[in-house]
């Protein structure tokens, strides 16, 4: 998409010039690779190849970016992808190639396949290419056979509990999630009493004004339940984010994009870096989906995330590896 | 040898065969004078095991096989069993010697959930 759109503001509710309905207009754009900018109380979205339009941004201060990759699954190497090291760095090098370059990496777990240590140490080695800091939440494959206790002693120093955590950027204030321990036979991913009085907790004393970015593997928003695509308490926690005027989730688990707003949060589900899988009940299982392999690349992903202090949305923008 | 003694040798074979019919498993040894053990499979694949439900007699060993491309694990609700993660083709078993109904699930993939009932 390289032509410039004018969008009219209809209701502007958060009073920073998006309405609801051009802020989702805009969303599904970003599936093809758009950006979608605020300027002078205008929502207008720009093709990657025309970044440059913006000035060739380099962060200004007030201003966050960082980018946010999934599902890598290295150890897998089935036929929907057989080369997942391949991949991963090419999301790499598409990370290394962005205009604003991330402050640093959010990985939305299922790092490994299989939990084994090699698996992590490739994964680890590979994204030491972005010379960027990454924060890990672990996905159901990261915590086979023994409880998390190797992921939380590579990726949890100083976390709580299975793992969770938080931290603060630029006025920011990121939350790290774990809804893959203790799953229930029929259920659906789960945060747990002791981690959500956590999460009461650590955002108790916060001003409402501070924006906040939510990352777990499993969506914090029922996507299908049929595949167990959901959290069976996420409602809890939202309920302690409602007072917040901007709150970003960030998952993976699905290996496809897909957003959702409700009032002041943003779902946001990422692609994976190792393969697709299929859309809600369009197929008979949510497996690795095959696809030829000159489209591969197309249909796996990175997440670039904006932050211009001020604003209230952040801007979520995927790009494909293709 | 006796013919006695023959036909006694021959049935051994036959009986364990048709064992083998019946249940649809594959580790059957049978030698003379034994009775054949019994076995059953249950197939894992598409995110489901196959059968869901699995009606088996005591002391039958069930093989759990997993023909899916992605890993999956057979955990019993009540923690009468669990298997490591299986990668494709791999196998796990367990011998069912109490009568009664056991639920398992996959403790990756928990909406999969299966049953073996012993009777």
């Amino acid at each position: 998409m390289t032509t410039k759109v004018k969008d009219e503001i209809l209701h502007d509710h958060n009073h920073d010039g998006i309405d609801r309905r051009g802020f989702l207009k805009c969303m599904a754009w970003a599936g093809t690779g758009a950006l979608c900018v605020m300027q002078g109380g205008v929502l207008k979205s720009y093709g990657l190849s025309r970044l440059s339009d913006l000035g060739g941004r380099a962060p200004a201060a007030g201003e966050l970016s960082f980018a946010q990759i999934s599902d890598s699954h290295m150890g897998f190497n089935k036929p929907a992808n057989p080369d997942v090291a391949g991949t991963l760095k090419a999301a790499v090098d598409k990370i290394n190639g962005l205009s604003t370059a991330p402050e640093f990496l959010l990985h939305t777990g299922d790092i490994s396949h299989l939990s084994k240590p090699e698996e992590f140490d490739t994964v680890d080695q590979i994204l030491k290419a972005t010379g960027k800091e990454v924060f890990f939440v672990p996905g159901e494959h990261d915590v086979l056979n023994d409880d998390g206790a190797q992921f939380r002693e590579r990726y949890g120093k100083g976390a709580k509990g299975a793992g969770w955590y938080s931290f603060e950027k630029k006025g920011v204030h990121f939350i790290g999630l774990v809804n893959v321990m203790n799953l229930k036979a029929g259920g659906l991913g789960t945060l747990g009493r002791e981690q959500l009085e956590w999460l009461e907790d650590d955002v108790k004393h916060l001003k409402h004004s501070t924006p906040l970015v939510v990352f777990a593997h499993i969506p914090l928003w029922t996507v299908y339940p049929d595949w167990g695509w959901g959290t069976d308490d996420s409602a809890q926690a939202l309920a302690y984010l409602k007072k917040f005027g901007s709150v970003t989730v960030l998952n993976g688990h699905i290996h496809q994009t897909m957003q959702k707003v409700e009032g002041t949060v943003t779902f946001h589900t990422a692609a994976s870096t190792a393969f697709p899988q299929p859309e809600p009940g369009k197929a008979p299982s949510p497996g690795p989906m095959k696809v030829p392999a000159e489209q591969l690349r197309s249909v796996l992903g990175i997440t670039d995330v904006n932050y211009v202090r001020g604003q209230q949305a952040l801007a979520v923008v995927d790009s494909s590896l293709a | 040898m006796s013919r006695r003694v023959w036909i006694f040798v021959l049935a051994a074979p036959v009986v364990a065969a048709a064992a083998l019919l019946i249940s649809g498993g594959r580790s059957v040894t049978a030698s003379a004078g034994q009775a054949p053990a019994s076995s059953a499979e249950v197939k894992i694949d598409n995110f489901s095991f196959g059968p869901t439900t699995l009606t088996v007699a005591p002391g039958t060993t069930v093989t759990w096989t997993n023909r899916d491309d992605i890993p999956h694990t057979v955990v019993s609700d009540d923690k009468v069993f669990k298997s490591k993660v299986l990668d494709t083709d791999e196998k796990f078993s367990f011998t069912f010697t109490k009568p009664g109904t056991y639920g398992y699930f996959c403790s990756i993939h928990p909406k999969m959930t299966g049953k073996v009932v012993v009777q």
